[in-house]
């Protein structure tokens, strides 16, 4: 395997706290290599921080495989940066240039506020699962497992949709800041399953009105959500939740 | 030390009768709690993995009024949610011969004789329950052409019992248990507290009656009182460094449950998991497993001879260019039965064997996963169709196309077996104090079989836990405690010294030094392999580099405000303590057993058990700043022979 060196300069966002000011300071990571994930790199800096007695950047993460959703950062202006589908935490070094400035920045949208530096408050997206995310069953309540045949395709396009991750970046990458994606991601998968039928209606009335009230945008169908998303959920969720949401109202 | 056979402190409570009948019977004696008394309990439940999460919604859904947390920012995105490959049944959905008893028999087996048969038996028992329990949630598990569920298989079966959804299978049985615990938040009978990190326990006449956390964001102390406090925080593999655990994952809530009188079960048990990317430089953070459900049809091998083995670890020879004659398949040549599929323990350690022969690839610590075969056979689109994810994740990864050149995999720390002590109830050595999920040691003995995780996550969670616990409460009737007790105010005192202790050392090695140093030591004596003289060599080490931490380590910033560095140097202060039990531990242990393979004990390689002496549970009593005490819980096997575990 090649190591042969790599300096990256990062421009990223510091911010101390939700009412302090914040700005981008610059960074030189003399000794990166194209085999660290750019969290990895992250990791790498900080540890050089402390050691000079300065303040380590904090960002989200966890799983490290692009799975938990917990990574969240614009990467040169890109949700997740430059690889399509991959999170950040998925996003290896050898996608950029020996050379090469990046500018690292938050998540940022009125209903995500800031934490500290990269970190940010995602609860908004817990409050809309609440509102109407799931089928009420109660355990013990079931059937047999295979009572209920569900053709392949079916639930192969509803774990399409369950796939996602709630990381936000959809919200991100919006021009409207709008949850869109993510609440018809949800929506979506249980319209394509008969064990979700059955609140069907009240679900999308429930969590498009949380959505709202949580203060993301609307939707005006710029696709930067299925551009950014990790996962690649189509924006076809989208067409399906105002579908369901038509036959639910009307 | 001082050893204690046969402990009397350890009451197993297992039930009597035949064990078909045991789950069934207890279940009939056991006290309810009627719904309105439930109505008057808080249970506290730490941790929103498949145990936390199913265990907080369905006491919730029974009555109780329950507070539930998590390190992360949603309960959404504990480690269960990257498990890949599956979760086990009996369904025998496929009519290959499978039910209860042969999945009981399995675990047991490849557990290699070290669990108790009346857990591992209700495990099996209640494992059909799970996979109907999650389809009526909406988990779109795998499905064939005719709109039932698919089965694969997994290591130390013979049969296919394994429901998947995809590779995603954690994140959609998570997702699944994190709606119904969403529905609850919805409905009130859940409070959710993320981004809270347990950092102690309250005990009020003896039993668990509240947890101190640290609010990660404004950094506040904060304090809980309930009836019960569970807890479902996981393992601890992360005492290794690398591993395939998410990097929250910790020991803290279990040690400190430890050190507070809960007694900790077979801390040195760990799985060291076959197929996983291979380390590639010092800045490596985790590692990232390639699922065991590979191994259905990627066969493992390395190249014949040392000499070839050098021309490829130095780019003169392409793998794909080595002829069938000059690849060992070492798994199907010396396991004919299983083939690929022998259980993680073996492939383990069969695959060190040859890299220690220098016959490894990649930096010489890799062996090859290959699908040329399987590609040929299937075609390129079925085989994506199982494996797509992974195959793309390990591109990410490697930026090499598994389509094409065989995967490189190597070895790592996966999961624990030990945990927390607990008997048939689930519950510790503290009354009103359980253990659910991988926290606990209950059910793998040994080794765990690959899809059991999830399945006895969900099994503690949604169908065991929910009916014991009413049993406790209505039994013991605990008193109304408040977070006004004196107790509270003590326990609260001790982890705020103790976190500004750590702060005021401003040493000069930050704490991934300290943990990377750490995990190196585990990793070379407490690993793959383990004898007397490296074991007391670790605890040696390990003693001395605690003793540096508490000395040396640089933590940045304060305590009053996010700072994941002070939550990471807490993680560490427990895991320095941790790893040197672990040593301890396997340094009695003088056999070999699943995960737990001691050179002396050995024949051709193959790990050598003693049933005569040990075939007992190791439970660990802290005493009080004076080392530890070891008590045993002797294994009866009334329904099982002990088999030397053969796969040949
Ligand atoms: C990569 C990978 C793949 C796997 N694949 C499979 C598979 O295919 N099949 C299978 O059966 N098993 C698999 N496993 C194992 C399985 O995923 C885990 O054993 C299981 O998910 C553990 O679940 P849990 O609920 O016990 O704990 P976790 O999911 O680890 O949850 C722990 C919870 O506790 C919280 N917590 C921890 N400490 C504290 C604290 N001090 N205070 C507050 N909260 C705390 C965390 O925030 C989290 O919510 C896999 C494991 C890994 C690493
Ligand atoms: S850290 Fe889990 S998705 Fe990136």
């Amino acid at each position: 395997m090649s190591t042969e060196k790599m300096t990256i300069h990062l421009k990223v966002w510091r911010q101390k706290g939700p009412n302090e000011p914040g700005k981008l300071v610059d960074y030189t990571v003399n000794d990166a290599n194209e085999h660290m994930s750019f969290l990895e790199l992250l990791d790498w800096l900080n540890e050089a921080l402390m050691k000079k007695g300065e303040e380590p950047i904090e960002f989200d993460h966890d799983c490290r495989e692009g799975i938990c959703g917990s990574c969240n950062m614009m990467i040169n202006g890109m949700a997740h940066g430059p690889q399509r589908g991959t999170a950040a935490c998925q996003l290896h070094m050898r996608q950029f240039k020996d050379g090469d400035t990046v500018v690292v920045e938050p998540w940022r949208a009125t209903a995500f506020p800031l934490i500290k530096d990269l970190v940010v408050d995602r609860a908004a997206f817990d409050n809309i699962m609440a509102a109407g995310g799931y089928v009420s069953v109660n355990t013990g309540g079931y059937v047999d497992a295979n009572a209920i045949p569900i053709p392949k395709d079916e639930a192969e396009t509803a774990f399409d949709y369950a796939a996602c991750i709630g990381c936000g970046a959809c919200v991100a990458a919006c021009p409207n800041s709008s949850a869109s994606l993510f609440t018809a991601a949800k929506i979506s998968q249980y319209a394509h399953l008969p064990q979700g039928h059955a609140e069907r209606k009240k679900r999308v009335v429930a969590m498009v009105d949380q959505m709202e009230k949580e203060g993301f945008g609307d939707c005006s169908n710029h696709g930067e959500c299925e551009a950014v998303c990790p996962k690649e959920i189509s924006i076809t969720a989208i067409a399906e939740m105002r579908r369901e949401y038509i036959k639910a109202v009307l | 030390m001082e050893i204690i056979e046969n402990s009397p402190k350890l009451v197993s409570k297992i039930p009597d009768g035949p064990l078909t009948e045991k789950w069934s019977k207890h279940k009939n004696s056991i006290k309810l709690l009627s719904p309105a008394n439930k109505k008057k309990h808080t249970v506290l439940v730490v941790g929103t993995g498949l145990a936390g999460a199913s265990a907080a919604a369905s006491l919730a859904e029974m009555g109780y009024n329950v507070k539930a947390f998590c390190i992360q920012d949603s309960a959404r995105r504990a480690h269960s949610i990257a498990a890949q490959g599956g979760i086990n049944a009996a369904k025998n959905y496929p009519n290959d011969g499978d039910n209860v008893w042969r999945l009981f028999y399995d675990t047991i087996k490849g557990g290699d004789y070290r669990a108790r048969e009346a857990n591992v038996y209700r495990l099996a028992e209640v494992s059909n329950s799970i996979i109907d329990q999650c389809v009526a949630q909406g988990v779109p598990f795998a499905r064939e052409y005719g709109g039932t569920l698919a089965n694969r298989s997994f290591g130390g079966a013979q049969v296919s019992r394994t429901f998947y959804a995809r590779g995603q299978t954690g994140q959609q049985l998570l997702l699944g248990a994190y709606s119904a615990l969403m529905r609850q938040v919805h409905l009130g009978k859940v409070e959710m507290l993320p981004r809270r990190e347990m950092l102690d326990l309250v005990k009020v006449d003896g039993k668990a009656r509240g947890i101190i956390v640290r609010n990660l964001v404004t950094g506040d102390m904060e304090r809980y009182a309930g009836d019960a406090v569970l807890l479902c925080t996981g393992g601890y593999g992360n005492v290794y460094y690398l591993s395939t655990n998410a990097k929250n994952s910790n020991v803290t809530a279990a040690w400190r449950c430890y050190k507070r009188g809960a007694f900790f079960g077979n801390p040195n048990y760990t799985q060291i998991h076959p197929t996983c990317i291979p380390v590639s430089g010092i800045y490596q953070s985790k590692l990232t497993l390639m699922s065991e459900s590979l191994r259905n049809d990627g066969r493992v091998w390395v190249p014949k001879t040392k000499e070839l083995a050098e021309q490829v670890r130095s780019g003169k020879l392409h793998p794909n260019d080595i002829k069938e004659d000059d690849r060992d398949y070492f798994l199907e040549r010396k396991y004919p039965s299983f083939g690929n599929l022998v259980p993680r323990d073996v492939a383990s350690r069969n695959a060190k064997y040859v890299c220690d022969e220098g016959r490894g690839v990649g930096s010489g610590l890799a062996v090859y996963l290959d699908f040329r075969d399987a590609i040929k056979e299937q075609g390129a689109d079925t085989i994506s169709a199982k494996y797509g994810n992974l195959f793309e994740m390990y591109e990410k990864i490697q930026g090499e196309d598994p389509y094409k050149v065989p995967m490189m995999i190597f070895p790592a720390v996966h999961y624990t077996m030990g945990g927390l002590w607990v008997d048939y109830n689930l519950m510790t050595t503290v009354p009103g104090l359980y253990a659910l999920g991988e926290a606990n040691f209950s059910d793998h003995g040994a080794n765990r079989l690959g899809a059991s995780a999830l399945m006895q996550g969900l099994a503690d969670g949604y169908f065991v836990v929910p009916y014991t616990l009413g049993d406790y409460l209505a039994t013991d009737k605990p008193e109304k405690v408040d977070t006004s007790h004196p107790e509270f105010d003590k326990i609260e005192k001790e982890a705020t010294e103790r976190i500004d202790k750590l702060l005021a050392i401003k040493g000069k090695k930050t704490v991934l030094d300290f943990h990377r140093e750490l995990g190196n030591l585990m990793w070379d004596y407490v690993g793959m392999s383990r004898n007397k003289e490296g074991l007391e060599t670790a605890i040696e080490k390990i003693s001395a580099l605690r003793e540096e931490f508490w000395k040396d380590v640089n933590i940045p910033g304060d305590a009053n405000y996010y700072n994941k560095y002070l939550e990471y140097a807490l993680r560490i202060a427990d895991f320095l303590e941790l790893g040197e039990l672990m040593a301890r531990d396997a340094l009695v242990r003088e056999e070999s057993c699943g995960g737990h393979f001691r050179e002396e004990y050995q024949v051709d390689g193959e790990a050598k058990r003693n049933d005569a002496d040990f075939a007992f549970v190791s439970a660990w009593e802290y005493l009080n700043g004076e080392g530890e005490r070891l008590h045993k819980e002797e294994l009866k096997f009334e329904n099982v022979e002990l088999t030397q575990r053969s796969y040949k």
